[in-house]
């Protein structure tokens, strides 16, 4: 189960890998599809192993991810209107 | 792709950069941008003001984080950093002033003001992001370059051993010294919070790859392979004595905190011997937004 998520801001993505190659739970894998100056950006490949501990935030050079926890109560994002 | 959810995200970071700037010029693969997350981590907990911090940084890739971050921010001339944040410092003694600069800058062309602000013990963090090379100006061997390494300037391997940088300063009296990688993101945080709560000058050497104008010539083209490189080489031992913490090409990176020592400050020293002698400044025009511009400074138009 979850217990967080990433949110990443494709286009300030340069593709580096540094967030896939150093998230301790294998999340991530870069995509295919390109941002508009032709990057890969990463995608959950395996969202449910997601501890939302944001390393994978603290490792990019570019700002372009960020790691968060659910908050306990629900342990499940709820729905919602938020990006 | 983010999952939908009724609670707002907020990267913390983005608190102290200037997010207008971003996304950054630099390179995939560059290392700056993640010491600055350890930066922003560390200084955010440590709960100054961010208006009481400034940060100064000379010219290169890393000078550039001085105009990313949202606080008083100098970017001032090739090398002169050091000074320049000396004079910030003793004008207004109650700022945090952080320099955050390159090897190239802060080693080679201003080298001389870094030994002298380390033997002053003058109080300033300064974090150096060493990636060996002079990278904006087109990849010329700086003082950092290890030997052998290939750059625009040495294409047949550099002839001049590299300066250690952490026994350099050490050896001139500086009160803490650290060194790091980018890969080590949350052991730089810790200690970067550390040296931004101590007295006196703090130096910090943080390696971060240049794929672009370092790695291209010595087969470490890509930021994640230097990264990965960084954690197979790097030996973490805290204390270590700086004369065994050489950085040659291929060999152990030593990382961890090498001096945390107790001395005096320059401020402290010149408070204490000026005795009645010393006059701190008077409040400066903002800090006392009701005063504004006395007539008699005024011009005569
Ligand atoms: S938040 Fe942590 S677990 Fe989730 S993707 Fe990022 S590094 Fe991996
Ligand atoms: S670390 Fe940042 S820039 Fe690099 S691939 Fe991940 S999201 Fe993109
Ligand atoms: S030239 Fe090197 S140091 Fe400068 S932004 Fe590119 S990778 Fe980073």
């Amino acid at each position: 189960m979850a217990r967080g998520s990433v949110a990443v801001t494709t286009e300030r993505c340069k593709g580096c890998g540094f967030c896939v190659e150093f998230c301790p739970t294998k999340v991530l894998a870069l995509s295919s599809a390109f941002n508009a100056k032709g990057y890969h950006a990463p995608y959950m490949e395996d969202p449910d192993k997601c501890s939302g501990c944001n390393l994978c935030g603290m490792y990019c050079p570019d700002f372009a991810i960020y790691g968060y926890r659910f908050p306990k109560e629900t342990g499940e994002p709820a729905e919602g209107k938020q990006q | 792709m983010s999952t939908t959810v009724d609670f707002p995200i907020h990267n913390p970071v983005e608190d102290i950069l200037r997010m207008d700037r971003i996304p950054t010029i630099w390179c995939p693969g560059c290392g700056i941008g993640t010491s600055v997350n350890s930066f922003a981590y560390a200084l955010l907990s440590t709960g100054i003001e961010l208006k009481k911090v400034a940060i100064v940084s000379g010219i290169g890739c890393s000078g550039r984080v001085s105009g990313y971050t949202k606080m008083d921010s100098f970017h001032v001339t090739h090398g002169r950093a050091i000074p320049f944040a000396t004079g910030l410092k003793l004008a207004n003694p109650e700022l945090t002033v952080v320099v955050y600069s390159g090897d190239g800058d802060l080693t080679s062309i201003g080298g001389n003001h870094l030994i002298h602000a380390a033997r002053r013990n003058m109080d300033l963090l300064v974090v150096c992001v060493n990636n060996m090379i002079y990278a904006m100006t087109g990849g010329q061997a700086a003082a950092t370059t290890p030997g052998a390494a290939i750059s625009t300037t040495t294409p047949y391997g550099s002839f001049e051993p590299e300066l250690n940088i952490a026994h350099l300063v050490d050896a001139a009296g500086a009160s803490f010294v650290a060194r790091w990688t980018v890969f080590h993101v949350k052991m730089l945080e810790k200690t970067m919070k550390e040296a931004l709560s101590k007295k006196g000058f703090r130096f910090i050497e943080v390696l971060s790859p240049c794929p672009t104008l370092y790695g291209r010539r010595n087969n470490l083209a890509d930021g994640l392979a230097a990264m990965k490189d960084y954690k197979e080489r790097s030996k973490i031992r805290n204390g270590a004595p700086t004369h065994e913490t050489a950085l040659v090409q291929g060999g152990e990176i030593v990382v961890g905190k090498f001096v945390d020592r107790e001395r005096p400050d320059y401020l402290t020293l010149m408070r204490q011997q000026l005795g009645a002698n010393y006059h701190p400044l008077p409040p400066q025009p903002d800090e006392n937004p009701e005063a504004g511009v006395a007539k008699e400074d005024c011009c005569s138009c």
